[in-house]
């Protein structure tokens, strides 16, 4: 029942601080030469990734990252040094068994396209020879984690999945037997940017519930800056050129290819910081499928509303109702799921909410928090103020030119 | 090829004499005059082609699996399969029969050799054409080698592996007519009969019931591998 403990989705959004599950991963001296090339594509790399964290390696292409990030579970074996997990240094140890406890997420999710989901996320709990009932219940409880229906998705195939959702089932397949590890390579590059951002909120709520160790590698420095607890910014041969925090990198570039790196409107970067739970949120009018429609009506207009969300049994928002639409007596027995419904979690960043306000129609944008539960909403009045005061200090920087 | 006289009219004994003098009838009532004969055989003939495609898809799999994770190799499978089949059938029973005695087993080697090749063929194009992410992947995750073979790129090669195995079924159908060189079973030994008697009673008959059975049974037993191909290949990856 431990397991179950672990990603109940009855914790309250401020509850306590949830364990960390993660392991400490230490890159100590690593190399990797590739046979017939002259420089290494990895020259002696150390760097101590700590447990519990999202630790983004971002670098031009070509710069090593992806053999950095194999080498940790050893898809690529590295020609010297060692590699830590925890306290093991597992450079010798059996790399299945090693792969079978270190989740694994590549570009396009590497589903098996012949599996259903259900068998892609029971992969490696079957590989770790898990009983049936146990495996079925672990896949339940993943996609429910990853917000697919599971009596709804299960059963599909691959390829009767968006490209978001196959994302999504990568995660859980991931994720299913437990690992304090997670690596992850460009995950969302093959995806359109709404679908990413949502993706990148997605793991980021999974991160707070999970606290896993997780290496991710990107080459979009926006993403880093989004999804990183420290980011390690790395040039050809994976030397690093900064290893910090989003804050710091962003306040003080340690060198000139960081700088060139981080681009210019740093302060519009800035943005990227702030998440949305760091700014107030307001509250919209809100009814339930099955309340009656004419107190929702009455509620709304007294908070001097024109629209309602709807939420769902979960507490998840479906769609926003004129109250027009609130008119007949059943108007709230039965309310399907707006897919476009525009919505940010706790975790996205003004910079996502400003994104989603522009295509939204009501100027507000639903936020979620854990398990897609509604929050409130955010304004477009909220983004400026934070705007404001986050352009202020960059402007005595000089760093903005408008 | 009519019959000089209206032998269906006549008695049964009166027919099987006039069958046995050697008298031509027409091709219907001789198949119906050689069904229970012709049955057997092209149980026989099936049978042949069963065992051997069988034969011949084990070694083709273990050839090509050997083979597959190495570009060399697999070219010179490709080859070797392309060269294999221009190899003509009867002068090979030929070579064959002079090292084996048994007719049967005899015809049981050439078919499965000449089997081998397409399946081979296709298999190894099935498991090269496998996305290496999806490899990457299950070794990812911690799969064997061995376990990402066979639940990974076998299940995934397998629509092109029965193309495969149906194509070598169909040629060895044909082949297979041959084998009654070899004194195997089959209905060859209608079609060899009758050309080696050319212009006597029946001659053409026998050579046409045999050939045509072997078209029948070929086209139903396409159907037969056809629809085990579908039932064996996952829904996720059907077309
Ligand atoms: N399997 C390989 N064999 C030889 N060279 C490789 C191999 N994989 C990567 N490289 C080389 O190593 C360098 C780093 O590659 P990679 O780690 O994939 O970079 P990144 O993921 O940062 O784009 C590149 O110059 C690339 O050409
Ligand atoms: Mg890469």
């Amino acid at each position: 029942m431990s397991e179950t403990d672990v990603t109940n989705a009855d914790l309250p959004a401020d509850g306590p601080e949830p364990q960390v599950h993660g392991q400490r991963i230490l890159l100590d001296g690593v190399t990797k030469r590739y046979p017939g090339q002259k420089a290494p594509a990895v020259d002696d790399i150390t760097l101590e990734i700590p447990a519990g964290e999202i630790v983004m390696l971002v670098g031009p292409s070509g710069c090593g990252k992806t053999t950095t990030l194999k080498m940790i579970n050893r898809l690529i074996e590295p020609s010297e040094g060692r590699i830590l997990i925890g306290d093991e240094d597992v450079t010798h140890k059996d790399p299945d068994e090693l792969r079978r406890h270190v989740g694994y997420v590549i570009q396009g999710a590497g589903l098996f396209p012949h599996l259903t989901v259900a068998k892609n996320i029971a992969l490696v709990p079957r590989l770790l020879g898990w009983d049936k009932a146990r495996i079925e219940a672990r896949v339940t409880e993943m996609l429910e984690l990853v917000n697919l229906e599971p009596d709804q998705y299960a059963s599909r195939y691959p390829r009767e999945l968006s490209g978001g959702q196959q994302q999504r089932v990568g995660v859980a397949r991931a994720l299913a037997a437990d690992p304090p590890v997670l690596l992850m390579d460009e995950p969302f590059g093959a995806v359109d940017p709404i679908t990413r951002q949502r993706l990148q909120d997605e793991l980021l709520r999974l991160q707070e519930e999970l606290r896993k160790t997780i290496v991710f590698v990107t080459h979009d420095f926006d993403e880093a800056v989004k999804l990183g607890d420290r980011i390690a910014i790395l040039q050809v041969g994976s030397a690093i050129a900064q290893y910090d925090t989003p804050e710091a990198i962003l306040a003080n570039p340690a060198n000139e290819f960081v700088e060139g790196f981080i681009g210019h409107g740093a302060a519009l970067k800035q943005l990227t910081l702030t998440r949305v739970r760091d700014v107030d949120l307001h509250e919209a009018a809100v009814a339930r499928v099955g309340d009656d429609p004419a107190q929702a009506v009455a509620a709304a207009e007294e908070l001097g509303r024109e629209h309602v969300i709807v939420l769902d049994g979960a507490g998840r928002p479906l769609r926003w109702l004129p109250l027009r639409a609130l008119r007949r007596p059943d108007a709230l027995t039965r309310v399907a799921r707006d897919e476009n419904l525009e919505s940010v979690s706790l975790a996205s960043t003004l910079n996502d909410a400003l994104d989603e306000m522009l295509t939204s129609s009501h100027g507000v944008v639903v936020v979620t928090g854990r398990r897609g539960r509604y929050e409130g909403v955010v304004r477009i009045e909220t983004v400026m103020e934070a705007m404001q005061g986050l352009q202020s200090p960059a402007h005595e920087a000089g760093r903005v030119t408008r | 090829m009519t019959p000089a006289f209206p032998v269906h009219r006549q008695g049964e004994k009166f027919r099987y004499w006039v069958i046995a003098q050697g008298a031509s009838v027409s091709l219907w009532e001789f198949v119906q005059d050689r069904w229970s004969l012709l049955w057997f055989q092209g149980y026989q003939h099936v049978s042949l082609v069963i065992q051997s495609l069988i034969v011949a898809t084990l070694l083709a799999l273990v050839l090509a699996c050997l083979s597959y994770r190495s570009s060399r190799v697999t070219s010179v499978a490709l080859s070797a399969s392309s060269v294999g089949l221009t190899f003509p059938s009867f002068a090979l029973f030929g070579l064959l029969i002079a090292f084996i005695p048994n007719g049967v087993t005899v015809s049981v080697v050439a078919l499965a050799f000449y089997g081998t090749l397409p399946i081979l063929r296709n298999a190894v194009v099935g498991l090269a054409r496998v996305d290496p992410g999806l490899v990457e992947s299950a070794r990812g995750m911690g799969m064997s080698r061995t376990a990402t073979l066979l639940r990974l790129e076998i299940p995934l090669a397998w629509p092109v592996i029965i193309t495969g195995i149906r194509i070598s079924a169909q040629m060895l159908m044909g082949i297979a007519a041959i084998a009654a060189y070899a004194s195997g079973p089959g209905l060859g030994s209608f079609i060899f009969s009758g050309l080696s008697r050319i212009g006597g009673a029946n001659a053409t008959n026998s050579a046409w019931a045999g050939t045509l059975a072997i078209v029948v049974l070929a086209v139903l037993l396409d159907l037969v591998l056809n629809l085990l191909g579908r039932l064996t290949t996952s829904r996720g990856i059907r077309v």
